[in-house]
């Protein structure tokens, strides 16, 4: 139930792009037509179900105050404390993770990779995976957690983003004011959605 | 200062705003605009950590194998960022608590990732260093005025003091995410009205 939970939240009631305004620059830029929006969106839910649980592996058997007792022994470990190091090592984690995705789905399944394969790259640079990771040291999650959180995380953003580029598609069609035109008129359209969502924050879980 | 130095330097701060032109940013710009004091911050560890970012990469520039490029300026960008994130831990508590897992986040924000790659990567340091300046100065500017009118109008407050006296009634959607959003759109509307050059035709 309390996976569930998670999962609820991290999608709806906190979404990542619309709260948290994470990855909001690729939600920009990759949000004219919905078939990239869906590929984008698969993308981002694909690698932060990995690299979520996976830095959270790292963080709590490597950096963690304490976390090298098995290793160094209990006495030694509590004076090691080596979270500083933990923006490094969830880049360097994510940045290798995309590429070794990006080389075994080429590999084993050309279809998938002509869908995500732009997006990949692209991906390693994403706040929306660097913030999934941040959170989930913040809100202290196991193992399991994480990885829900990751999912539910990665398909709020892709939610959002194929929401956004269905209603640019149909604006694509109206009269928008000059200056407004293009991203003015996003941001209007998306701080709508915003609004919108808040509804979620009524959700008692 | 020559013409094209000052292009470096002064370009981005209306015509080629980061933010709201190259859209480079946008997260921490939405992000930690909800009031004041948390704007001015993070422009000021953005400014550090985009200048300093800039030089090493334009130093290293003719080293680094174009084929690793992307994961060594991670490397350098994330180092930069956790010594940033460590002074701020050591002399701003209170600021760096309320930017949670913002200030890590630069590591990933697009405009020192973005100007690493665009600029940094061909230009010597003394040139990169002033587009790094320039940048920061137009990413300041956005955030400050976003940041004023989300305190101002969202809870009647400027850097925590009282300004707007009891007759105001705060608007708590300012404060919440869809205000970043509308401000933000407003004023690339109000930019683009100014400088017509800039509409897009889609």
């Amino acid at each position: 139930m309390e996976l569930v939970n998670i999962f609820l939240q991290s999608a709806f009631i906190e979404n990542m792009a619309l709260a948290f305004f994470l990855g909001m620059c690729s939600f920009l830029a990759v949000s004219k037509k919905v078939e990239t929006a869906v590929g984008l969106g698969t993308a981002v839910v694909f690698v932060l179900g990995i690299t979520t649980p996976l830095n959270n592996l790292i963080y709590d058997n490597l950096l963690r105050e304490g976390s090298l007792s098995w290793l160094l022994g209990a006495e030694k470990a509590a004076t090691v404390n080596l979270e500083f190091l933990s923006f490094i090592a969830f880049i360097a984690t994510i940045a290798a993770t995309v590429q070794i995705v990006e080389m075994a789905i080429d590999k084993f399944s050309p279809a998938l990779y002509g869908a995500l394969g732009v997006f990949l790259p692209l991906i390693a640079v994403n706040c929306a995976i660097l913030g999934g990771s941040l959170f989930m040291v913040q809100r202290e999650y196991d193992v399991a957690e994480s990885t829900v959180f990751g999912i539910g995380a990665g398909f709020g953003f892709m939610l959002a983003i194929v929401a956004l580029a269905a209603i640019r598609e149909k604006l694509k069609y109206s009269n928008v004011p000059a200056g407004l035109r293009g991203l003015g008129i996003t941001f209007i359209t998306t701080g709508l959605m915003a609004m919108g969502f808040i509804i979620f924050g009524g959700i008692q879980l | 200062m020559n013409t094209e130095n000052k292009d470096v330097l002064f370009g981005p701060i209306h015509l080629k705003n980061p933010i709201t032109l190259q859209v480079l940013g946008i997260c921490s710009a939405l992000a930690v605009t909800s009031k004041l004091e948390t704007a001015l911050v993070m422009s000021g560890a953005l400014t550090a950590v985009l200048i300093s970012s800039n030089v090493v990469i334009s130093m290293l520039r003719n080293k680094i194998p174009s084929s690793i490029r992307v994961i060594t300026q991670l490397a350098i960008i994330a180092s930069l960022v956790i010594v940033a994130d460590q002074v701020m831990k050591a002399y701003l508590f209170d600021v760096s608590k309320q930017l949670t897992v913002f200030v890590g986040l630069i590591i990933t924000n697009c405009i020192v990732m973005g100007r690493a790659e665009a600029f940094a990567m061909a230009n010597p340091p003394g040139k990169s260093a002033l587009d790094g300046l320039g940048n920061s100065i137009g990413y300041a500017a956005i955030l400050i005025f976003v940041g004023f009118f989300r305190e101002l109008l969202g809870s009647g407050t400027l850097m925590d003091k009282q300004v707007l006296g009891d007759w105001y009634q705060p608007n708590g959607l300012m404060v919440m995410s869809p205000g970043a959003f509308f401000l933000i759109g407003l004023l690339i509307w109000a930019q683009r009205a100014y400088s017509s050059e800039l509409n897009e035709n889609e």
